[in-house]
């Protein structure tokens, strides 16, 4: 997306100073996807592409529903088809869960970016990804823990989903939850998006589901993308939906205080040198050793071959 | 005393001795020049504050894009220079001797230390680690080359590459800049990688070992 919306940021990749928080409303916002009333339809990764005019590259069927096979710089959102036998009920289970980024709270990607406002989270907990500034190197990649960011091989800038920005900075829904026929997937503010899921967990629990819970990972501060599972004590079965995300601790020492210590011991060792030099001084050959290498010289002349040598 | 009165003699007998060939000299500065722009598209990218220093090589995507064909100049450059230094690298009884005496190296007290050949103690750690830490760049520096080696090993693995890929660069720029400075301290040292020749004196006084096999006419570089 682009830098010009109408959105305040609260925090911005690669950068040092935070940016003003006077317009800041506090008020979040959040997705809610019921895995429990999805149908796997596809509308909603139909209308991501239509909206954000994308294109798809026909694939191949290899045998399940997923298609494409896995999220794309084009396809920012993907149903992800799971069957599953539920051992305590003998029940068959078909798990479809849409993938997609999940606007953590505390984002991974945003931290391990090195560019400069490539990575923005709105005070709306919108994260987005400025492609003007993106660089292509794919630390995102690397910092997500949830394996959402895709480069593309066009114009190697990183993409994902991007809760329809452009869409709600006008007072607008994103588009998948726009086309969802089922309302599946729905849209407000992160408080009464969690109101929502309780009255749906309540009726899940009452019908059986008694793990039914709000997938809202503390481990990454909370997300603005939130699942109701009908089976919260089992998140992986929804095709390795992580149990506790959290940002790598790889990643953490690799861009956190890490780099402000390394600079400093390149700092130390570069200020160390000089005042080495200014407190010892110069480490300089004297008229003595030239006189001893002159004599050296003349005797290896005199017993065997002869070396360079010449007089100045 | 404000003024120090020194009296020259006019004629001094000079030596000189043959230390780099023009190969090893255009070796050595190919894979300098290399190490220098590596080390200063790599720091841009990895702390923001630093992140200016992408415009010395055309804005942010073409430094990550040039930084690892850099690395691949410097190991195929550096490996030739290995393979021209690395005999005369090899640690021996006089090197433990100098590292114990370290104190001496630091404050120029060298007429207490052994008699060193072509290279000391220090000039061999510098030489070891930088190769070590050469391959320890290429390998995790090829893992994360998204544009290439995408999907390679795991975002797990990545993450660790990327890590370590940091720490030894950050390992590296420090040798560099003991090497550097060490050149810069030890007056007459830089000539020898820039005219090829050093000094007589130069050679007696930091590496008389060498000097003298020299002067026998058995050194070769």
């Amino acid at each position: 997306m682009a830098s010009y919306q109408s959105l305040d940021i609260k925090r911005r990749s690669a950068s040092t100073s935070t940016p003003p928080a006077v317009r800041s409303t506090g008020l979040e916002v959040a997705k809610l996807i019921d895995v429990s009333k999805c149908i796997g339809c596809k509308a909603c990764q139909s209308a991501c592409l239509e909206w954000n005019n994308l294109r798809e590259e026909v694939g191949v069927n290899t045998g399940v529903y997923d298609n494409p096979h896995d999220l794309t710089a084009n396809s920012w959102t993907l149903m992800r088809f799971s069957e599953w036998d539920n051992p305590d009920t003998g029940d068959f289970e078909w798990l479809i869960r849409k993938d997609g980024c999940m606007h953590c709270a505390d984002p991974g990607c945003l931290k391990a970016c090195p560019s400069p406002g490539a990575i923005v989270q709105y005070t709306n907990g919108i994260v987005d990804f400025v492609s003007e500034n993106c660089i292509g190197c794919a630390y995102c990649v690397k910092g997500c823990p949830f394996n959402i960011p895709r480069i593309s091989q066009v114009d190697r800038k990183a993409y994902k989903c991007t809760l329809c920005s452009d869409r709600v900075a006008v007072g607008q829904g994103p588009a998948c939850a726009k086309a969802c026929p089922t309302a599946a997937i729905m849209f407000g503010t992160k408080d009464d998006m969690k109101e929502q899921a309780d009255r749906r967990i309540t009726d899940l629990k009452s019908r059986g589901f008694a793990n039914a819970g709000l997938y809202d990972p503390a481990g990454v501060g909370g997300t603005h993308v939130m699942y109701v599972l009908h089976h919260l004590d089992k998140p992986e079965i929804y095709a390795g939906l992580p149990k506790d995300p959290q940002i790598s601790p790889l990643v953490s020492a690799w861009k956190g205080t890490g780099k402000i210590l390394a600079l400093g011991a390149l700092a130390f060792a570069a200020v160390g040198a000089f005042f080495h030099h200014t407190v010892v001084g110069p480490n300089r050959v004297s008229e003595t050793d030239e006189e001893n290498a002159a004599d050296l010289a003349e005797e290896g002349a005199r017993s065997g071959p002869t070396p360079e040598t010449r007089t100045l | 005393m404000a003024v120090e009165i020194e009296r020259r003699p006019i004629m001094v007998e000079r030596t000189e001795v043959r230390r780099y060939g023009a190969s090893a000299r255009v070796n050595h500065w190919i894979t300098a020049a290399t190490f220098t722009l590596l080390a200063l598209s790599g720091l841009a990218l990895f702390h923001p504050s630093l992140f200016f220093l992408t415009d010395l090589f055309g804005g942010g995507s073409n430094t990550r894009a040039f930084h690892p064909w850099l690395g691949v100049v410097l190991i195929a450059s550096f490996a030739i220079l290995f393979v021209r230094f690395w005999s005369h690298n090899l640690w021996n009884r006089d090197d433990t001797q100098w590292v114990s005496q370290i104190g001496d190296v630091v404050k120029g007290e060298e007429e207490r230390l052994p008699e060193l050949g072509k290279y000391n103690a220090g000039q061999k750690m510098v030489f070891w680690g930088t190769a070590l830490l050469i391959v320890v760049l290429f390998a995790t520096g090829l893992v994360i080359w998204d544009e290439y080696f995408h999907g390679l090993v795991s975002i797990g693995t990545n993450r660790l590459a990327a890590l370590v890929h940091s720490l030894a660069a950050i390992a590296a720029i420090l040798l560099i800049i003991v090497h550097v400075y060490a050149g810069i301290w030890v007056k007459g040292s830089i000539r020898g990688m820039t005219e090829g020749r050093v000094t007589g004196g130069w050679a007696w006084r930091h590496h008389r070992k060498w000097l003298r096999q020299e002067a026998k006419g058995d050194g070769h570089d």
